[in-house]
């Protein structure tokens, strides 16, 4: 139930190994924000600074308006829940949940009541009095997050909570997480993750890290229908957005562009009359691509194709150093591999980047 | 024959003997006793599957029973009778075990060790898991770790040795060479102590030599267990407010009670046991006689077989149980 305001904020390992750079980032009271990004981009140690378990070596974070740079974890106002669950083995579930509350001297009868209180959210009554090793893994993420909401802290921290559930699991928990947050609406969260899903379905605002810093931070629609740089294009998505390259010809309000296959594709994002010239890359998803007549984007042999029933994915053959080209084709369609299939996109779906950022953005 | 060919020439007949063994054996199962071949071939290929393990068994078994268990009741035997005159041996009942009783060296043996038994492994496990905590997040507590567990290297007589310098006393005007005494003169003591005469304390002064050289098992031990908890518990404690004793007392040392469990009952017995220190420092004189040593006092120097055996029995009774926690525990730990 807070704002975060990160300020330049930067990490820097025994003043030689620098990971992360001038982070600026407002969230406000009752975001869900998540962090995404690929593998070692430092999104768990942005977390893990907010949390206060990582020192903040450059810039300033304020929960609340007040810098807490300094301000030991407990007293942040921050509840963080891990990967790994990190339940004390050796407690029941309710000396779990009631650990933080009791080092903090809290009267007996106000344990008990935020403990029942947890326990009827999370469903997890019946489970009070036994050892985390007797809980599935679900359950012990529960207990984990119950081990939270029990501090009813100003900003939950989860750091890729689902990681660890199997495939079944992370849907019904990850539709849990939701649930929960709906209940609280006022309550702040900030959550790691590197699957896209729970980016796109929990997330208020989606922050992309990557390369030290963030590559671009908005709504999950925003990031998936108007990236700001070809590393959000390809990182939100799945498949990747194809990219071909090419030169503007046309400026205006659509913007037509030759690719270097001979090919003209038109997109809806208006252009200058300078950039007449200017060398790009266009960007389309695999989903937007359709097989019909029109001006073909993209002329290719399909090499292999995954059918998945609900979609059909065609890889086309690309030259050795070439750029892969995907098209997903709702349905399915049986007998395209190594026939010849002309793609075209609409206009609107057509993004423009120039030297990786998208033209839109100017 | 010079003594270093004669050393190789042992070890060359021993472990071609191990390995003929082993070689013969299989071969005699697998070709003559159960062929894989005739009319029961299926059968004669499972019985020598479960007839194998036995092979490998049995050297140890042998060696075991031979070594271990025959002597344990053979003394059970022993203690049982009194050796008369021309070493005719009669059954006397619980005799010896009553006599014994009945002696004060005896019950201030039994008296002595369970003073060791509370006092040495306690504080072993409590200084070990200090040393393995305060080292483990030092830049140089790989050394100071080495250091703390060189004891284990030393022989119980060599650290004997040791501390009997450290207690060592002299004529009050002559410098002083033991190290406790310098220390009690320089800071006010009046004059030079024979420490290990003092009866009660004196036990104390032994048991600080075993309590050295424990220690570092401990630590190894138990440094281990913690580098075993999972960081993020830790983590969470701190989140949620935990200073840095209510980690170690309240996160750390219960998700490690089960090693903390094993050291201190391997300690245990070896406290149980502790002969050589007491045997070379004061011999069990002064009051700090031991169970071990009083035994060893009367089935040697005494050659009272009879009584010698019935305190290596009431040894053995009062190791066993602890044993028997000890495997338990260490399985559990296993699992």
């Amino acid at each position: 139930m807070a704002d975060l305001k990160l300020t330049n904020v930067g990490k820097t390992y025994g003043g030689a190994v620098n990971v992360l750079n001038d982070i600026n980032l407002d969230i406000k009271k009752g975001e869900l924000i998540v962090f995404v990004g690929p593998s070692g981009c430092g999104k768990s140690t942005l977390l893990r600074m907010i949390a206060g378990l990582e020192k903040i070596t450059d810039g300033e974070l304020q929960i609340d308006g007040q810098v807490v740079n300094d301000v030991p974890p407990a007293q942040r106002g921050i509840a963080m829940v891990f990967q790994s669950y990190a339940l004390y083995p050796h407690m029941t579930v309710r000396d779990n949940m009631s650990f933080a509350m009791k080092l903090a001297k809290k009267p007996k009868a106000e344990i008990d009541a935020a403990i029942e209180n947890a326990a009827r959210i999370l469903q997890l009554d019946d489970y009070l009095d036994r050892l985390p090793k007797a809980l599935s893994g679900g359950q012990r993420q529960r207990v984990a997050i119950g081990r939270s909401i029990v501090r009813d802290p100003k900003v939950y921290l989860f750091d890729e909570p689902l990681s660890n559930l199997d495939a079944a699991l992370r849907v019904a928990t990850r539709i849990e997480i939701a649930q929960l947050k709906e209940s609280m609406p006022d309550s702040t969260m900030i959550y790691v993750t590197h699957d896209q899903v729970e980016a796109m379905t929990l997330a208020t605002r989606i922050v992309v890290l990557a390369n030290k810093g963030i590559a671009q931070v908005g709504t999950p629609l925003e990031l998936y229908e108007r990236p700001e740089n070809e590393f959000v294009a390809q990182f939100i998505g799945s498949p990747a957005m194809n990219l071909l390259a090419g030169e503007i010809i046309e400026t205006g309000a659509v913007t037509k562009v030759r690719l270097d296959s001979g090919l003209m594709v038109a997109s809806a994002v208006p252009t200058q009359t300078a950039d007449k010239g200017l060398k790009v890359n266009v960007g389309v998803r695999p989903e937007d691509m359709v097989v019909a007549a029109g001006d073909a984007i993209y002329e290719g042999t399909v090499k292999f194709t995954e059918a998945l029933g609900e979609v059909t994915l065609l890889y086309f053959e690309t030259p050795v150093d070439g750029e892969p080209m995907l098209a997903k084709l709702p349905g399915i369609h049986q007998g395209l591999r190594g026939s010849t299939v002309r793609v075209c996109a609409a206009p609107e779906k057509v993004q423009i980047f120039a030297g990786g950022q998208s033209l839109y953005y100017r | 024959m010079h003594p270093a060919l004669l050393g190789v020439i042992t070890i060359v007949i021993g472990v071609s003997g191990c390995v003929g063994y082993f070689y013969g054996a299989n071969l005699l199962l697998d070709k003559v006793i159960f062929p894989a071949r005739g009319p029961n071939m299926g059968r004669n290929i499972n019985r020598r599957e479960m007839i194998r393990p036995w092979i490998f068994l049995f050297p140890a078994m042998l060696g075991l029973g031979l070594y271990l268990a025959y002597p344990v009741f053979a003394t059970l035997r022993l203690s049982f009778l009194e050796r008369g005159a021309g070493d005719v041996y009669t059954f006397v009942g619980f005799k010896n075990y009553v006599q014994m009783f009945a002696e004060d060296k005896f019950m201030e043996a039994l008296r002595n060790n369970i003073l060791w038994l509370v006092v040495v492994p306690a504080a072993s496990t409590a200084f070990g898991l200090l040393t393995a905590q305060l080292t483990d997040r030092l830049r140089w507590g790989n050394f100071a770790k080495s250091v703390v567990f060189m004891p284990m290297a030393i022989s119980f007589v060599g650290a004997a040795v040791i501390f009997k310098l450290i207690y060592e006393a002299r004529p009050e005007d002559v410098a002083q060479i033991g190290v406790l005494n310098h220390l009690y003169l320089t800071f006010g003591g009046d004059a030079p102590q024979q420490w290990l005469t003092i009866p009660f304390w004196n036990n104390f002064f032994l048991m600080a030599v075993l309590i050295w050289i424990q220690t570092g098992f401990a630590m190894v031990i138990l440094s281990a267990a913690l580098r075993g908890i999972p960081e993020e518990t830790i983590e969470a404690a701190v989140i949620d407010g935990a200073n840095p004793f209510q980690i170690f007392f309240r996160i750390k040392v219960p998700q490690i009670m089960s090693t903390i469990v094993v050291v201190w009952t391997t300690i245990t017995i070896a406290t149980l046991k502790v002969f050589d220190i007491v045997f070379a420092m004061t011999n069990g004189q002064w009051e700090t006689q031991v169970l071990a040593n009083y035994m060893y006092t009367k089935m040697f120097v005494a050659r009272d077989w009879g009584m010698g055996s019935a305190s290596a029995m009431i040894i053995m009774l009062l190791v066993m149980p602890i044993l028997v926690w000890n495997v338990y525990n260490a399985r559990k730990e296993m699992r």
